[in-house]
């Protein structure tokens, strides 16, 4: 019999103002502790200020093999971006 | 009032570098790896306070005596902490609960002590509470799971409190020295924990299904230098190097 | 720590050529692979197998120089060997975390380190016999450690070049703390000096055979390279680690143990380097094979842990499940 204890992924703010971020994961049986061992392992250089943990298993990933029809339909999209539209230099910065 | 204080400090000192030398025993050798990263955090905290305060007590007892020195260089009969912290770490859950004991005393204890007269123990409690408040938690939180969680661990737990709770009556016990350094306003006065400790740790008790002990037997006398007969090796493994090498620098 | 000298990777996979090519014009732009990208099987094989020895060894590494944190000479000493030692648990588990992205498991790791399928890195079935041997560690096995991470750190696969940008990062100190022990030893007195030479000895063998055999003799290294998982041959870091530590000796007025070393003007394209005597492989391959005088106790140690510790993680999930009834129960 294989033991398994749950997989977390930790997301850590670095300071107010930014974002949490993915750092890694660890294991853990239940939320209490993995929000302790993510305070433990990930943050013994004072690399943040607050943690999220996300039981692994509760990710819904989107498919490499999707990726296409996903992400490329938006590639061509360029009006989206500040560059497609043309104003004169005299007009200064906008 | 000085030669008290230094005393007072030492005893302090030496539970807080016992401890944290116990604790790093654990090191490479944890339930689970994410424990291995635990405990050296707390080890390192305590270690950490106790170097504070080896440094602090030479200080004021001006013979030029350092942390290493007294660290080192004293003897099991010299040293002065409570018999709680030198206690073997058996199993993990009697390392959990040797450090919840501590850890519930010394939390309001440094609270206390940061409205000391005396400036540089208010620092040194400053940056304790902090460090002292999340070893409640963690270990609380272990000792709830090992409480109540299987039928093998409740036994581990249950033999854990058998084991250690005749020895946290001394955690409220004053030295001499201790109560002088009270009276005068630079320590809290010890008896004075007793209830936020009871508070605390009749609490998470609750929650791990303990049974609160009633009637044990008191163990006291490390104050006094009369210690188990695991100080002894412990002190002998943690200076055999310095003291190979008298007047080395490491 | 560890440094490569993989044994045994199986880089063998079975995919079409069409597929093979696609993934390896992803590689030769250096595009990350991510986890639940296609890879060939023999790309996802040889990573679990280097990822889960490089765990094993930063693991298994926690021991020789545990040995010491109870025995530290000084409280400055105490602290820093501790978070070091703890730093190397750290990296375990984040090269874990890497490899259990590739779907294998920590525990069925844990099982073929305990049972001896997984190797780790040799050089810790090496005793650590005196104060020294914590210094010299820190300068030459985590400085030959050093010498293939950062190379890692641009892994083809994404989560193992991630796990080794945060490795390196803390290992940092890792080196520093070795050889500032060492320096002080060597500016001790006689009998640190003679402690610190004697650990030298004993250690600069192992340390220059971390990084593997010869590339003639380095079975499967080549498609591992094709891969960009190593990036320098063997023989490669070897040199680079020589040509940095040599110096670092003699500053010390230590002697590395090497009565053939010589500086040779024709290494490193006609830059100079020094040329090492004969390696012994045998001695190598009979550590690394279980023949060392620590192999047997290392793996003692791993297993008393892991099987002490098994009421205490299955009373942790038990918990657990108890604590999500209640929950459920009161909603």
């Amino acid at each position: 019999m294989a033991e398994a204890t749950a997989l977390w992924e930790v997301f850590i703010r670095p300071r107010n103002g930014l974002s949490h971020r993915h750092v890694g994961s660890l294991h853990a049986a239940d939320e209490v502790m993995a929000l302790q061992a993510a305070r433990d392992v990930y943050t013994r250089r004072g690399e943040g200020n607050s943690i999220w943990v996300v039981p692994s298993s509760a990710i819904t990933a989107s498919d490499p093999d999707h990726a296409d029809e996903m992400f490329e339909p938006t590639a061509d999209k360029i009006y989206r971006h500040p560059t497609f539209y043309e104003i004169p230099d005299e007009v200064g910065h906008m | 009032m000085s030669e008290v204080f230094v005393t007072a400090l030492l005893e302090l000192a030496d539970d807080h570098l016992v401890l944290g030398h116990r604790l790093s025993e654990w090191c490479g050798h944890a339930p689970m790896l994410e424990e291995d990263l635990a405990l050296p955090n707390m080890a390192l905290d305590l270690i950490g306070a106790a170097r504070g305060l080896y440094a602090y007590a030479g200080s004021i007892e001006g013979n030029g005596r350092g942390e290493d020195d007294l660290a080192y260089l004293r003897g099991e009969r010299e040293y002065l902490n409570c018999l709680l912290v030198e206690r073997e770490n058996g199993d993990f859950a009697q390392t959990m609960l040797r450090q919840l004991y501590f850890a519930g005393f010394m939390e309001p204890y440094w609270q206390a002590a940061m409205a000391s007269r005396d400036e540089t123990l208010r620092g040194i409690a400053a940056k304790a509470v902090k460090e002292v408040a999340y070893h409640i938690r963690h270990a609380a939180e272990w000792v709830v799971r090992l409480g109540d969680g299987t039928e093998e661990s409740a036994r581990h737990m249950a033999e854990a409190v058998e084991e250690l709770h005749r020895f946290t009556d001394e955690l409220f016990l004053s030295s001499p020295a201790a109560a002088a350094a009270e009276a005068a306003g630079l320590l809290p006065a010890r008896a004075e924990m007793r209830g936020a400790w009871e508070a605390t740790l009749r609490a998470v008790f609750a929650e791990a299904r303990l049974d609160w002990p009633d009637a044990v037997w008191p163990q006291k006398g490390g104050r006094e230098g009369a210690h188990g007969e695991g100080l002894g090796h412990l002190l002998a493994e943690m200076q055999s190097l310095h003291r190979a090498h008298p007047g080395a620098v490491w | 720590m560890y440094s490569q000298g993989l044994i045994g990777a199986d880089g063998r996979t079975k995919e079409d050529a069409a597929f093979l090519a696609a993934f390896q014009a992803r590689i030769d732009a250096e595009e990350k692979i991510e986890p639940k990208d296609a890879m060939p099987e023999g790309y996802r094989r040889t990573l679990i197998r280097q990822i889960g020895q490089h765990a094993h060894s930063e693991i298994v590494g926690m021991l020789p120089e545990g040995n010491w944190i109870t025995r530290a000479p000084s409280l400055r000493r105490k602290a820093a060997l501790l978070a070091k030692v703890q730093d190397e648990g750290g990296h375990g588990l984040y090269l874990y975390s890497a490899a259990e992205t590739l779907g294998v498991s920590r525990e069925e790791m844990t099982e073929e380190l305990l049972s001896g399928k997984a190797k780790y890195s040799s050089i810790f079935n090496y005793p650590t016999l005196s104060w020294a041997d914590i210094g010299i560690v820190g300068w030459l096995v985590d400085g030959a450690a050093i010498m293939n991470q950062i190379p890692l750190c641009r892994c083809s696969y994404g989560p193992y070049a991630r796990a080794m940008i945060r490795v390196c990062k803390e290992e940092s100190f890792h080196q520093r703390q070795g050889y500032e022990i060492v320096m002080t030893l060597a500016r001790g007195t006689e009998a640190q000096k003679a402690m610190a030479q004697d650990a030298l000895n004993r250690w600069w063998w192992p340390s220059i055979m971390m990084f593997g055999p010869h590339d003639s003799e380095s079975a499967h290294s080549e498609q591992s390279m094709a891969w960009k998982i190593k990036r320098f041959s063997n023989d490669a870091l070897r040199q680079k680690f020589i040509d940095a530590t040599v110096p670092q000796a003699e500053f010390l007025g230590l002697t590395v143990p090497d009565p053939d070393m010589v500086w040779d003007e024709g290494l490193n394209d006609g830059k100079g380097g020094y040329r090492h005597g004969p390696i012994d492989w045998d001695e190598f391959w009979r550590v690394v094979k279980g023949g060392g005088v620590m192999n047997r106790d290392r793996i003692k140690a791993r297993k008393k842990a892991w099987d002490e510790g098994a009421w205490v993680r299955e009373a942790a999930r038990a918990h657990a499940a108890k604590r999500a009834a209640r929950k459920m129960a009161a909603e």
